[in-house]
């Protein structure tokens, strides 16, 4: 077990490190540069700054040195946010983006699959049908379209609840954002569940639990819910990726301090270690997190064993 | 459901027999294919059917209703900045007087009377200096007058009748901040959003397809290195990199859709390569090869005919992810560019003027959101037709 | 075991069992009526199909949500049928418990075996989980699962398929049962793991006295293990009696269709001068098994250094169970799999030629196959199946050619040629079994390997077939490899038998000298359990 986890950790290491040299070569082919205002600087400024950032070296060159750095966990300083370092900025958007990514996938988790649950054990009938068209609705509609009409209903028409801002992370600045960026994921899950838990009710062995007179809890929960639920476990990597995407708008709409709003912002203004720093940082967290998947799947499943 | 099939089974069992029995040789009698009895499962599921009927009417409307509008879809109809949607025609009659009001001014005209007949309005205007037939335009230039007249022109010059006809102009989406027609816009923007997802679905879908197949083919070792490519690329952060690929290479419409394809085929790969094995593994594909029929007959006859169902399924419902992803980079600034527009682009417009303009949200919304639906709807009914088991 | 004192433990009267499908109802159960007495053994005999599941189904409030019933089921005087769930969960897995033809499946894969059979104790008899641990232990040894104090915290795929069906067997007893329904509980398992589940159901019903109603198509079970017997056809009873009187004095037409049905004759044997047109040396096939990316391999010997020679003509009979490696060494003597040793077919070398250069020999030698329905490309029609062959190997014939020659090959299967425009999920499984079989002969091959061709087939369409296969061969001096788990066939067909295990060959011999006289106990073993009807006829005789 253990064993499984260090391998899977240091097979990771080759993937983040072609992650940093794409995205590093990636960026530094594109034209333009992180001096290049709309108000030229002058040469001598110019100049300066390109030897602060080390840009006037060759390109090898530098991208040996930011391997270093990376190699140390330091993302250098920002070219954007000319006063911070990237590790400032992540120390203090990371957090932000994590508890909100986290409450979503809570969320979904929970209303999804409870929405999925009640769906199949009334398949067919009036209340799947109506769960089934929410779900689908759910999923076509973009969270940049559900955002304003709720700030418009609750923030602006009732002012129950705040329209933007984090504010230290307060409770009702939070339950917008985070129901916005979890209702697509409620549908995915809802529409999960119900398939997996359908094809579990029809199962051999939910036969065999209703054939012994077991209670309804047992079938449902205990027999058909344990196997139903693992598609969804599947599922919750790519989830954390589609919630990664939600969050960048979710932060831009909301004007939420997160660092998919910080990632927008480098890229717009090509700030080379905020952009390349966040597609690390991503990318760990992926990986990271799908290594935990795969545990809970092992948790869950005893016919799967990592040893 | 295992009851149920058995039970189907025995029925067919007999009534093939008494076929057997009673129909003579003659006329081979024709026989209902897979994909036969997959098109009358389709044909009968209600949402499918309704859902491809949306589709195409939007399809069409898209293709043909920016040629049929009265409107072109970056015509600034000044006068007419965000005007609510409304069966009515422009301008309405309290709009009018004022309108005409305004171009005089700009013409240095004094009004002294002014009188509405129907769809021609008439004044009496007088002015300090000589009026200058010229000044007509004014009136022509304003988006509510067209075929102004000047005539009685006094002897002095200096006081005239002016006669225009209202120039009636329908919106019935309403118009955007700039006063463009929304209508046609979103006309337009269907264009491109059905194009943008079309295409990069078909890249997509091609490169998905050959590698998954490719992949399972050969299978062993190479398929296993080929796979192992697909989890690191799975593992990388894509939307970010797509972000980074349009802030950097400029927003253009061909790097758009080849950036979305070359990060949606990961999925097709692998439920192309996943069919591929199990196909390979079947006894058909075994007893073409016990027949000695070669690689490129099996491949042909046996595995991409019956590949083809779960890749038309997944065409279908990656078709609305395309959208929905070309919409979201549109939505940060990232999308298709002006004068051109793209659903996504509307919206995000629409979001930022909810409050004051409602309509800008509302339809483009509608046409996206009921895209997206019918997307959905179809890609399940197709599922469904093609597998009936599954569910 | 008759007695007129017992008395009626479960009665069915009138059931009618309904499917509402896309297409219309089916009519599975068209009113049945079947008495059970209190400890008697009762079969339910009927080909697939014939709605003698579903009727159990129905008792028990297990049909799919699209069934429909209506009559009634009476236990200890009170209706059971369309109870609501809680109270007729009173009843069933308490004192009417039910085991299932699917041992693999039939088993929550999440949970322990120990956890499975302590939940209806607790639910039924208000045991304590502890308690109902230590009588699932009790159980276990009940019903002989080796290592029961181990096994108990196994999960149900560490255990093997009849070890599964055993503790199906003990959760059935659980809550000491009046009626246990055994739905064709030994049909997925090997004949000698068959034999050992019926044994030991026996065995448990002497000691325990309950009823068993036992549902299965195999007329060889019935006649061991039942008092009575309902014959089922088309959702309908169509004769019932006593085990012995249906057996000597069957009443009803397909009673004795059903008992006909066992495959009989023999083979004639072929001169000792006809050439030899296949001869296997010291063939070996080994399959690397859980080799990961870079991980060391495991290597598994399916086939263990064979050898055998076959005339022209001739058909030899390899028997053997799952895993046995059968399968493996009919394919590998048509050189589809990579196999060490010599074939030689028609005095030419073919082991070690590749695909290409093995083309041409393809036509001559022919494989047909278990499944019927899997083996049939899906989006093809019959007659474009039949005449791939054709395109391979005559390329010189046109398509109305073509076409003639599947006719002709689907009227020497005795299908309707008119049918070969129609899709193969248009058939039933039968039918299936004869458009390969036509596929095969289009070619009018030598060498036919036959891997268990009949066994997913019910035993009319079986002997149906069986008896096309000998009319082929008669008629086209054809030579079979006849793979089978099912000695009954293997005895009607072969001349010479040859009996595996474990990848080896355990005995080899005319079929006279295997079945009359078997030397090792594996064989006799083999043939003790498979329930021979032409040996219990001579017994009974």
């Amino acid at each position: 077990m253990l064993r499984y986890v260090l391998g899977r950790l240091l097979g990771a290491i080759p993937t983040l490190f072609l992650i940093v040299t794409i995205s590093f070569f990636l960026i530094r082919i594109a034209p333009g540069g992180p001096f290049d205002l709309e108000r030229p600087l002058e040469a001598k400024v110019m100049e300066n700054l390109n030897k602060i950032y080390h840009l006037n070296e060759p390109l090898w060159n530098q991208y040996l040195l930011y391997l270093q750095s990376v190699a140390r966990l330091d993302f250098g300083p920002s070219f954007y946010f000319r006063d911070f370092t990237i590790n400032e900025l992540f120390a203090e958007s990371l957090p932000i983006s994590i508890q909100l990514g986290l409450s979503a996938l809570c969320l979904a988790l929970i209303v999804g699959g409870i929405l999925g649950v009640s769906a199949a054990l009334r398949q067919n009938k009036p209340a799947d049908y109506s769960i089934m068209a929410a779900a689908t609705l759910g999923v076509t509609i973009p969270n940049f379209v559900v955002a304003p009409i709720l700030t418009l209903l609750l923030g602006v028409w009732l002012g129950w609840l705040p329209v933007g801002g984090w504010n230290g992370g307060a409770f009702v600045n939070r339950v917008l954002p985070v129901v916005t960026l979890a209702l697509p994921q409620i549908a995915v899950v809802a529409r999960l569940t119900r398939g997996s838990m359908i094809e579990a009710l029809r199962s051999n062995h939910v036969r065999t639990a209703r054939a012994y007179g077991l209670t309804s809890y047992m079938i449902v929960v205990v027999h058909a819910l344990r196997g139903a639920i693992l598609p969804v476990v599947s599922y919750l990597g790519p989830a954390a990726a589609a919630l990664l995407t939600g969050s960048v708008v979710i932060e831009t709409i909301f004007g939420i301090p997160g660092i998919g709003r910080y990632f927008v912002q480098g890229a717009l203004n090509r700030d080379y270690t905020l952009v390349m720093g966040t597609v690390v940082v991503v990318a760990c967290f992926v990986i990271l997190f799908n290594l935990l998947v795969d545990l809970l799947y092992a948790l869950l499943d005893p016919r799967v064993r990592y040893d | 459901m295992h009851c149920l099939i058995r039970v189907c089974a025995t029925i067919e069992e007999e009534t093939t027999v008494t076929l057997t029995a009673t129909s003579s040789t003659g006329a081979p009698a024709k026989g209902r294919s897979l994909w036969d009895d997959a098109r009358d499962r389709l044909l009968a599921n209600r949402a499918a059917v309704a859902s491809i009927i949306v589709l195409v009417t939007i399809a069409l409307i898209s293709v043909f209703g920016p040629i049929l509008s009265a409107h072109h879809y970056d015509t600034v109809y000044r006068d007419y900045v965000k005007v609510p949607a409304s069966l009515e025609a422009y301008p309405k009659a309290e709009q009018v007087e004022p309108g005409f009001m305004s171009s005089a001014r700009r013409a240095r005209l004094t009004v002294e009377t002014f009188e509405r007949e129907g769809d021609t309005v008439v004044a009496k205007v007088t002015s300090k200096r000589d009026i200058d037939p010229r000044s007509v335009l004014y009136f022509d230039r304003s988006d509510l007058f067209k075929n102004t007249e000047l005539s009685d022109m006094s002897a002095d010059n200096k006081s005239a009748t002016v006669k225009a006809d209202i120039n009636f102009m329908h919106f019935y989406f309403g118009t955007d901040a700039n006063g463009r027609d929304m209508m046609t816009r979103t006309f337009i923007a269907g264009r491109v959003s059905l194009t943008i997802g079309l295409l990069a679905t078909v890249v997509a879908i091609s490169i998905g397809v050959l590698y998954g197949a490719t992949s399972g083919y050969l299978g062993g070792r190479i398929d296993q290195m080929m796979m192992r490519v697909v989890d690191i690329l799975y593992s990388l952060p894509f939307i970010f990199f797509v972000i980074m690929l349009v802030v950097f290479f400029g927003r253009n419409f061909i790097l758009m859709f080849i950036a979305v394809g070359a990060v949606e085929w990961l999925d097709m790969a692998r439920i192309v390569r996943g069919q591929t094995l199990t196909i390979k593994r079947q006894e058909y594909v075994q007893a073409a090869e016990a027949l000695g029929v070669a690689d490129g007959g099996i491949v042909r006859r046996h595995i991409i005919p019956n590949t083809l169902g779960p890749v038309v399924v997944y065409m279908t419902l990656l078709v609305p992810k395309v959208i929905l992803l070309e919409s979201f980079l549109s939505f940060l600034g990232l999308g298709i560019q002006e004068p051109m527009t793209s659903w996504g682009v509307l919206i995000s417009e629409g979001a930022r003027n909810l409050q004051g303009a409602p309509w800008m949200l509302v339809f483009p919304s509608i046409f996206l959101t009921s895209t997206l639906f019918a997307l959905n709807f179809i890609g399940d009914g197709l599922r469904d037709a093609l597998d009936p088991k599954d569910r | 075991m008759t007695s007129e004192t017992k008395k009626t433990v479960l009665s069915i009267k009138d059931l009618k069992v309904d499917f509402e499908t896309a297409t219309g109802t089916i009519n599975a159960v068209q009113g049945v009526d079947i008495h059970v007495q209190a400890g008697e053994t009762v079969a339910i005999v009927g080909e697939s199909g014939s709605g003698k599941s579903q009727t159990m189904m129905a008792a028990m409030g297990l049909l799919a949500s699209n069934g429909h019933t209506r009559g009634e089921v009476i236990y200890e005087g009170r209706n059971i049928l369309g109870l609501p769930a809680g109270k007729l969960n009173k009843i069933r897995g308490a004192k009417i418990t039910m085991i299932f033809q699917e041992p693999m499946t039939s088993l929550d894969p999440l949970y322990t075996i120990g956890r499975q059979l302590a939940e209806p104790m607790v639910v039924h008899g208000g045991l304590s989980w502890k308690a109902a641990k230590a009588k699932a232990l009790d159980l276990l040894k009940l019903v002989n699962i080796p290592e029961p104090e181990r096994k108990i915290n196994a999960y149900p795929y560490e255990m093997s398929g009849g070890q599964r069906q055993r503790v199906m067997i003990a959760m059935s007893l659980a809550n000491d049962p009046d009626v246990l329904i055994a739905d064709e509980p030994t049909t997925a398992l090997d004949v000698t793991t068959q034999a050992q589940i019926l044994d030991l159901l026996a065995d448990l019903q002497k000691r325990l006295g309950m009823a068993v109603i036992f549902i299965t198509h195999d007329l060889g079970i019935v006649r061991r293990i039942a008092d009575r017997v309902y014959v089922m056809k088309t959702g309908e009873v169509v004769e019932s009696g006593e085990t012995g009187q249906i057996f000597n004095q069957p009443a009803h037409a397909y009673t004795r269709m059903l008992l006909d049905a066992e495959p009989t004759g023999h083979k004639l044997p072929v001169p000792d001068s006809t050439p030899v047109l296949l001869e296997a040396q010291k063939v070996s096939v080994e399959f690397e098994l859980d080799s990961g990316f870079l991980k060391p391999s495991h290597v598994l010997r399916a086939v263990d250094n064979i050898s055998f020679s076959l005339r022209k003509g001739q058909t030899l009979g390899i028997v053997g169970e799952s895993g046995s490696g059968k399968s493996t060494l009919g394919r590998a003597v048509l050189n589809l799999l990579p196999a060490g040793g010599r074939v030689v077919f028609h005095g030419q070398q073919i082991t070690g030629k590749s695909r290409a250069e093995m083309r041409a020999l393809r036509k001559d030698m022919q494989l047909i196959f278990q499944d019927p329905f899997g083996s049939l490309s899906p989006r093809m029609t019959v007659g474009q199946i039949i005449s791939e062959g054709l395109m391979v190997h005559e390329p010189a014939l046109n398509g109305r050619q073509r076409d003639e020659r599947a006719c002709q090959a689907l009227e020497e299967v005795s299908l309707d040629p008119a049918m070969r425009n129609r899709y193969p999920h248009e058939f039933s499984g039968g039918q299936r079994q004869r458009i390969a079989i036509a596929r095969t002969m289009v070619l009018k091959p030598e060498l036919v390997v036959l891997d268990e061709p009949t066994s997913a087939l019910d035993r009319t369409i079986q002997k149906q077939v069986v008896e096309l296969l000998r009319d082929l061969q008669k008629a086209h001096g054809l030579t079979y490899l006849f793979i089978s788990h099912d000695l009954a066939v293997v005895r009607a067909l072969s001349d010479t038998v040859m009996v595996m295990q474990r990848g080896k060959v355990v005995e080899a011999g005319t079929v006279d000298a295997i079945f009359e006289a078997p030397k090792s106990d594996y064989t006799k073993e083999l043939i003790g359990a498979a329930l021979l009807p032409q040996q219990q006829m001579m017994e009974t005789a």
